[in-house]
């Protein structure tokens, strides 16, 4: 490395020390806070307790689930890898750059721990089978691609974050579907717990990801604004068509096809959400399986009061409520 | 027909909900310096959640703040809560918490900034639970 006195560095190079009791955007505090009490490794979700359950599923089920784990994995490794650490050059300030070396540690863990389930589950061969599958499918592979030309050093760092977006939000889930399909055939249910924070981690990723987008289009005039929108609804075509074709690969043997493009549909309205952008598919191509959602969710069954069921909805238990339990 | 009182943070999820539900609408503010909106009426509150994996610091704290007034809370007819599902079992628990803490219930729940089918029920169950409401006063 060059050696360079501080006289000769220009004023925007002064090496400075991250103050996090001077905060210019309370996202970024916040943000870091909820995923630094999230934080999780594998070795917490007792895996083994699935060896049984694995057991009862068929070859090709078997097959199919290394599979779309080898997936999985490689979308985190190139978040791990690039995604994350190719938003750091545009971060507005030092606050968003830690937070995104978090994402990219935690893109790391996801990966991981896909290895973790391998090694408690598969045998050597089923898992070096799937590698070379996810290195030689078409569809996994073009879409890899796609979204790593918009992480290119030269790509425009909105479009990246664009990118990022649809990455951390929507096409995940061709792959998480399976998991919480098998959680609501009550199999497999200690994977899903897994699978369950890394979904909550992906979540939160995705929506810091799109506030920063949110703030940074907000400065831009008009045109550019209207020019980005278009460029995120024509990747989000593009990734959907390749998202389809590699769906139907991969579920239409089990009759699951349909059942998992409408939880595409459904996962790609928040993914745009995420940007600020209104949805894309419509309501009826958007009805996920309701055993889905509880798999997603489980306890949190709607009893709203506006849900239909009127009848069950149970009002909180009364607490007295104190001033003081209202301080803060 | 009441009134809404919602929280929205720089995200502006909620905002966009509320933008779309098209019914008039006082904003709890992101700053604490800011002044609270000090409705007269009775009301319904949409707010989003913020808890962390254990269920942690679900209600926003700009929330707290606004209920912690017993004039404001006395006039607090239910709740709206907004979320996302991928937050499995906290999801949209900031609802839970005010409805055990208020007594009030949950009304609604819906992700990020709702659809069109949660933007017309809300619209619908509010007409609704407005005209319940004005039954008993009366």
């Amino acid at each position: 490395m060059k050696d360079q006195t501080a006289a000769a560095m220009p004023a925007a190079a002064i090496p400075r020390a991250i103050n996090w009791n001077r905060i210019q955007d309370d996202k970024d505090l916040e943000v870091w806070n909820r995923l630094t009490v999230n934080f999780w490794l594998p070795e917490k979700v007792p895996l083994s307790n699935d060896v049984q359950s694995w057991a009862t599923l068929t070859d090709d089920e078997r097959a199919l689930t290394i599979r779309v784990f080898t997936g999985l994995t490689l979308l985190d490794t190139i978040q791990n890898t690039v995604g994350a650490p190719a938003l750091l050059p545009d971060a507005q300030t030092p606050h968003e750059e830690a937070v995104l070396t978090n994402i990219a540690f935690m893109e790391a863990v996801h990966a991981r721990s896909y290895s973790s389930i391998f090694s408690t589950l598969c045998s050597t061969k089923e898992v070096d089978d799937a590698f070379r599958w996810s290195e030689e499918n078409p569809h996994l592979q073009a879409k890899s691609r796609l979204i790593l030309q918009e992480y290119n050093a030269t790509a425009d760092p909105l479009k990246r974050k664009i990118a990022s977006v649809f990455l951390e939000s929507f096409l995940f889930y061709s792959g998480f579907y399976l998991p919480m399909y098998w959680s609501s055939h009550a199999k497999l249910t200690n994977t899903a717990d897994l699978i369950r924070l890394i979904i909550r981690d992906e979540a939160i990723h995705g929506y810091y990801i799109g506030y920063k987008f949110q703030r940074a289009t907000e400065r831009l005039p008009e045109a550019e604004r209207a020019a980005l929108k278009d460029f995120a609804f024509a990747l989000m075509f593009d990734l959907y068509d390749i998202e389809a074709q590699y769906t139907a690969e991969l579920y239409d043997d089990l009759g699951l096809t349909e059942d998992v493009k409408a939880f595409l549909h459904y996962n790609a309205n928040k993914a745009l959400q995420n940007l600020g952008y209104e949805a894309l598919f419509p309501a009826p191509a958007c009805e996920v399986n309701p055993a889905i959602l509880a798999a997603l969710s489980p306890d949190s069954e709607n009893h709203d009061f506006f849900s239909g069921s009127g009848s069950s909805y149970v009002i909180g238990k009364a607490v007295a409520t104190e001033d003081d339990d209202w301080d803060f | 027909m009441a009134g809404l009182v919602f929280y929205s943070s720089a995200s502006g999820n909620t905002a966009r909900l509320v933008a779309a539900l098209g019914l008039p609408a006082k904003r709890i503010p992101i700053r604490p310096d800011d002044v609270m909106p000090a409705p007269l009426r009775p009301f319904v509150l949409i707010c989003p959640t913020y808890a962390d994996g254990e269920g942690r610091g679900a209600v926003p704290k700009q929330v707290i703040r606004f209920l912690n007034d017993p004039a404001r809370r006395a006039l607090l007819r239910g709740v709206i809560a907004a979320g996302n599902r991928n937050f499995g079992v906290t999801f949209a628990r900031s609802g839970d918490v005010i409805a055990t803490k208020c007594n009030v219930p949950v009304l609604y729940r819906f992700e990020l900034a709702g659809t069109e089918t949660d933007v017309a029920r809300m619209r619908a169950g509010l007409d609704e639970f407005w005209r319940a409401e004005c039954s008993t006063m009366v």
